[in-house]
């Protein structure tokens, strides 16, 4: 499995962390080789750096080095075998969140990226995408909504079938939650085949909402999520082998 | 105990966050009238308020873990995390954490339901709020409690946005303080 890492990343980016931030027992340590840190994923990847390296010190010389709190990101997600059923190596972000600097440091990311664009709407999948939504939407100015399951919200929704390896899903969203013509983004913790997120996309459009991205915190590249998103950029902050 | 009994009487941020949560009779069954808070989500300056005043009351008592229940409280526990430097922990429904978990079950109107919690996630005598959307008979609060103590945890304080008229004049709930900052809101019919 290749290790995609920059050749202009400096050679302590590469480190994971000689002491854990948090301490728990042993079963919380990762499985380091699952994890590969991404410099960048989407198809705007000179924009999103650009970005980012304008808003970092001036000690980030090139705009190709990533940023440092990607590494501690990445190093803090824990990769559970065989869940939820044998051959499926589970990236699990709990561990993300009980690092306060990198959970931090994961908001600060989506929210410099996100904050001057527009956005007045960050819409997010149950139920990881409620952890990761509303500190973003709080902290840029936006509205949050909830995107859910079959019958947990109340009143008037409007859903949206997708595909599952065997059969399929329907995520729902309030009628009158958005309205055409807001820019949103859409949250998800990870992005593996893309289903999910096409429906939330669809969703929004059938109401006039234009996508202005859709960002996780995770992809697995392998599983080509992105090509389901048609023309909405995707960006994450992590990939993973898995 | 509410908020306007415990130092915020009289505090317009309270009313703004009543106004912007809705009520939607008959669901999930008949005879329930629900207290929708995604539209407080959606009014960003009562949501703002709602995080306000759990950070404000919590950031000064060394709390460590914020511990939230799926899923609605997925939706305020973590920003009151980032605020106060704690840790965010998803208590959830069985089956959906990986890896060692614990279980409490809890009853249902009818019937029983399970909250697991990792093992590991907690250490012993952490200081830990446990945030929900509602409290309504407490049960789910209760198990929630029973997961963090057993793993030695100190449940500082049980904190919802809203709490139903079985919790009024309730200032604790199995021992521990309650939190809530309003009451139902009222019967104005948005569907």
């Amino acid at each position: 499995m290749q290790t995609i890492i920059s050749p202009l990343v400096s050679h302590r980016l590469c480190l994971a962390p000689a002491v854990p931030r948090y301490r728990l027992p042993n079963i919380y340590h990762r499985a380091p080789p699952s994890i590969r840190l991404s410099n960048h994923r989407s198809t705007t990847s000179p924009c999103l750096f650009s970005s980012a390296a304008a808003s970092r010190d001036s000690e980030m010389a090139t705009e190709d080095v990533q940023d440092p709190r990607i590494a501690k990101i990445a190093s803090s997600i824990r990769v559970i075998p065989d869940f939820p059923k044998p051959g499926i190596m589970f990236q699990d972000i709990t561990t993300l969140l009980l690092d306060t600097e990198a959970f931090k440091d994961t908001i600060a990311l989506f929210v410099d990226r996100y904050k001057d664009k527009g956005i007045s709407v960050v819409a997010g999948v149950e139920a990881r995408g409620f952890i990761f939504g509303p500190p973003i939407a709080l902290a840029i100015g936006a509205k949050f909504v909830p995107m859910r399951k079959p019958k947990k919200l109340p009143g008037k929704v409007i859903s949206e079938e997708y595909s599952l390896e065997y059969g399929t899903d329907t995520i729902e969203m309030h009628v009158g939650a958005v309205e055409p013509g807001e820019r949103a983004i859409i949250i998800d913790d990870l992005i593996a085949t893309g289903g999910t997120l096409a429906a939330a996309i669809r969703l929004l459009e059938r109401v006039g909402v234009k996508i202005v991205e859709c960002a996780c915190v995770i992809e697995l590249p392998e599983l080509k999520g992105k090509e389901k998103l048609g023309e909405t950029p995707l960006f994450v902050l992590v990939s993973s082998a898995a | 105990m509410f908020a306007a009994e415990n130092g915020l009487k009289g505090d317009p941020r309270l009313e703004a966050i009543s106004a912007a949560i809705r009520v939607v009779p008959n669901f999930p069954k008949k005879g329930i009238m629900f207290q929708d808070i995604t539209t407080l989500l959606l009014d960003h300056k009562a949501f703002k308020h709602t995080i306000d005043i759990f950070v404000d009351r919590y950031k000064d008592m060394q709390i460590s873990v914020v511990a939230g229940v799926e899923a609605r409280g997925f939706l305020f526990g973590p920003s009151i995390a980032l605020a106060i430097g704690a840790k965010f922990i998803p208590l959830r429904k069985p089956g959906k954490l990986p890896g060692k978990v614990i279980s409490e079950s809890y009853e249902l109107e009818y019937g029983h339901d399970r909250l697991e919690m990792h093992v590991g996630a907690v250490e012993p005598r952490e200081r830990v709020i446990i945030i929900d959307d509602l409290v309504a008979t407490g049960g789910t609060l209760s198990a929630a409690m029973s997961l963090l103590e057993s793993q030695g945890a100190e449940v500082v304080e049980c904190a919802c946005v809203i709490g139903l008229p079985e919790v009024k004049g309730q200032h604790k709930l199995k021992g521990k303080p309650l939190y809530v900052l309003v009451e139902p809101s009222g019967l104005d019919e948005f569907c």
